[in-house]
Parts: structure tokens; sequence; C-alpha cells
């Protein structure tokens, strides 16, 4: 699908591509501070640590995040969609199984 | 429903005990990694910026290299990515977003605050600057001021540099440090007495 | 390095999003719009690559300018973006 002259590019666009895009030019935005919960906090360090260890980078974060479907995307909190994303990666890499990781969720 | 959508919270502490297992990320790793996260804040980069005020040569290092200048003052970068800064003048003010994710200048500032990951930030930033500002931050660009977003879309993380606001000679790194805000470096605000 | 700063350029009309899954650091509001280069950034692992776990070769990264008119024509001329497009994104305009 090339562009052509007159297609939209907002419709051309992957859906975490939100520069100017006009369904968002009115949404307010929400300029409180909202403070990290752990959750937050343990989800970052976990993808810091990852990235450390060199087994998963912040680019593959990004392509897992952006994998994510469009409503789903918007839907969940930004550490959500790096949860999300950061199982996704180590399942497809073979870090964990999907039979340990439904085992574990099992358990807890 | 396939696994990845199961609840994050769930997600998380299953992976934790699974990485645990397998000697990956321990507990103490990830409880040491956000301690030192949590050392960064904007206080960071305000520090620059008020060394940069009283100091030209301080100012022209930040400019030059802004990983360098803020390793010269302490702030650990070793393995950052790059930083950048945009130095703001009566002519041009500057304005930092990431519109595909959130890439933010952790190194000094810190994590980044809630709206700067939003998707109206993201959206309005780059098409509708001026009235994004005025809006939300009371913050009005003059008209002969040129207005210059910058989209984080690389390897660069990008701060702003702002004016050093009138009212303020004679005052020390400290006090300005002071008056110095996390959005007067990414943009948002100007900082004033 | 290809480009110097002052270079006109234009970015590359393309849209790989359609072909497959990528990961791509182009913003789609810049495809196809002529700007020019403000300055070289460094060579840089091509993210494209680094995303799918790929070998990435480094690839030069520039600071590139546009005009906020070249993009959305409603707002002030005197504004303008500032993005870091990697190399393969740009042509000679």
């Amino acid at each position: 699908m090339r562009y052509r002259a007159g297609m939209d590019k907002e419709t051309a666009r992957a859906p975490h591509d939100l520069g100017g895009v006009s369904k968002f030019m009115c949404d307010a935005v929400d300029t409180e501070p909202h403070a990290l919960t752990d959750f937050d906090k343990q989800v970052d360090a976990l993808r810091g640590i990852l990235g450390a260890k060199q087994v998963m980078s912040v680019d593959e974060l990004r392509r897992g995040i952006e994998s994510i479907p469009e409503a789903d995307y918007h839907r969940l909190s930004y550490y959500r969609r790096w949860i999300r994303s950061i199982t996704d990666n180590l399942l497809r890499k073979g870090v964990i199984t999907e039979a340990e990781l439904r085992a574990a969720l099992e358990v807890s | 429903m396939s696994l990845l959508e199961t609840d994050g919270e769930r997600l998380l502490t299953a992976l934790l005990g699974l990485l645990a297992r397998k000697g990956l990320v321990s507990d103490a790793e990830l409880q040491e990694r956000i301690a030192i996260t949590d050392k960064a804040s904007p206080g960071q980069g305000a520090r620059m910026v008020a060394k940069a005020w009283t100091d030209p040569d301080y100012r022209s290092a930040m400019l030059t290299d802004g990983s360098k200048a803020a390793e010269a003052i302490g702030i650990p970068m070793r393995g950052m990515p790059p930083l950048g800064v945009l130095e703001n003048t009566p002519a041009l003010h500057n304005l930092v977003v990431c519109t595909l994710c959130s890439c933010y200048p952790r190194a000094v500032l810190g994590y980044p605050p809630f709206w700067y990951k939003s998707a109206a930030f993201r959206a309005r930033a780059v098409r509708d600057p001026r009235g994004m500002l005025a809006e939300e931050w009371k913050t009005v660009i003059p008209d002969d001021v040129a207005l210059r977003v910058v989209d984080s879309t690389a390897d660069y993380r990008w701060m702003v540099l702002p004016l050093r606001p009138a009212g303020t000679d004679g005052w020390t790194p400290d006090q300005l440090a002071a008056i110095v805000r996390e959005g007067d470096m990414i943009g948002v605000t100007v900082p004033h007495v | 390095m290809t480009f110097l700063p002052g270079d006109a350029i234009r970015v590359k009309d393309d849209w790989p999003e359609s072909r497959g899954p990528v990961h791509i650091r182009t913003p789609h509001y810049v495809r196809g719009v002529a700007g020019h280069v403000k300055k070289y950034l460094g060579d840089f692992p091509n993210p494209e690559d680094l995303a799918f776990g790929r070998p990435a070769l480094r690839v030069p990264l520039y600071h590139v300018a546009f005009d906020r008119t070249a993009i959305w024509p409603e707002h002030p001329a005197k504004d303008t973006l500032l993005v870091e497009i990697f190399e393969h994104w740009l042509e000679a305009a």
C-alpha cells in the first residue's frame, strides 16, 4: 500500500505513532502529578535489569508495546503496557515458557 | 484469553517469581535498581541549569556535550543515552516530546511525568504547541518568539536550558536551582521568581 | 555520512507498516515532507533491527528541521519541528 496523494497519513500510521493525530487534538492533558506506584517502579526496574543483562533491549520493549492492539494500547496504563511487552518478549525469546508462566500464574 | 491479556499485577508477580527461580533477577537486584533510579530527580537538571546561568564556560560545555556536562557535576551518565541540551533564547522557545513513546532525559530529570507519556500530550505537542501550552499550563509564548518542538525519536534524550528570568541578579546557584522546575526543562513552563 | 548541515532533504514517502511487523522511528507526520538537515548526531545501531533482535548496522542519525506549515498548514509559520531521523529515511531534495 503505497501512500498516494490524498491518502490519509493518519490511516496509514501505526497506532502508537501519535504526533498530531486528529482524534486526540481536543483531549485535555492531565497535568496533575501522579506518583508512581510500587507496581510501576518494579516494572520499570525489571526492564532496566533485563536491559543491563542484555536479556531484552529497550527497542524490543518498544516493539512489544507497539504490537498491542490499538484499543488495548489506549486502555492499558503505561506500565501495564510495559509488563505485557516484557512478558511477550520473554516468551518469544524462550527465556520463559508458556507452561512455566501458566504454572506461576496459578500459584499467585 | 491469551496469556498476554492477564492482569498486569499478576503478570509481574508471576514473572518476578519465575525469574528469581531461574537466577535471572533477584529481589535484591530489583530493590537496588529502584533505589538507584529514585536518586535521579529534576533537581539534578536544575543544578545544571543554574550552573549554566552563572558560568558561561559551563553553558558552552552543556550545549556542546550534555552528557559530559552532567558528569562534570556528578550525575552518573555511564550506559545512559547521549544527552542533548536545547537552549531557549529571547527569540526561540523549545518544547520536548516523544510522540512515539516516552523517551525522556531520565538520567538528569528522573522518571517522566504522567502527562508527558499521555496520548493527548504526544498528539498535541507537535501540532498545536502554543494552544496546548496556553490551555494546559497557562504558558503563553509571544508571537515574536519562534517555537520549536523537538520530537525525541531516536538515541538522544533532550532537555531544555530555559532562559534565566529577570529579578535574579546576584543569586547563588542554589537559589537559582530552586526556581527551576521539571516543566521548565521540558518546555511546558518557563522559570520565574 | 551523506548529508551536511543545511542540506535540503525529503523524508521518504514509505510505509513499511503496511508490509508486515516493523519498528519504525520516523514519525508518520514527516513521511514525504521536505526539510533540511540541522546537524549530524552520530552513528547508531538501526533500531528497526534491534527491535527484532537482529544484528543491527550503525546508521548515521541526523537532526532534521521542518517548518510546521509543511506538515500542518493551519498553524504559525514561525514554528518549526526538529526530529531525529536515520539516513536511510532521507533523500536529497
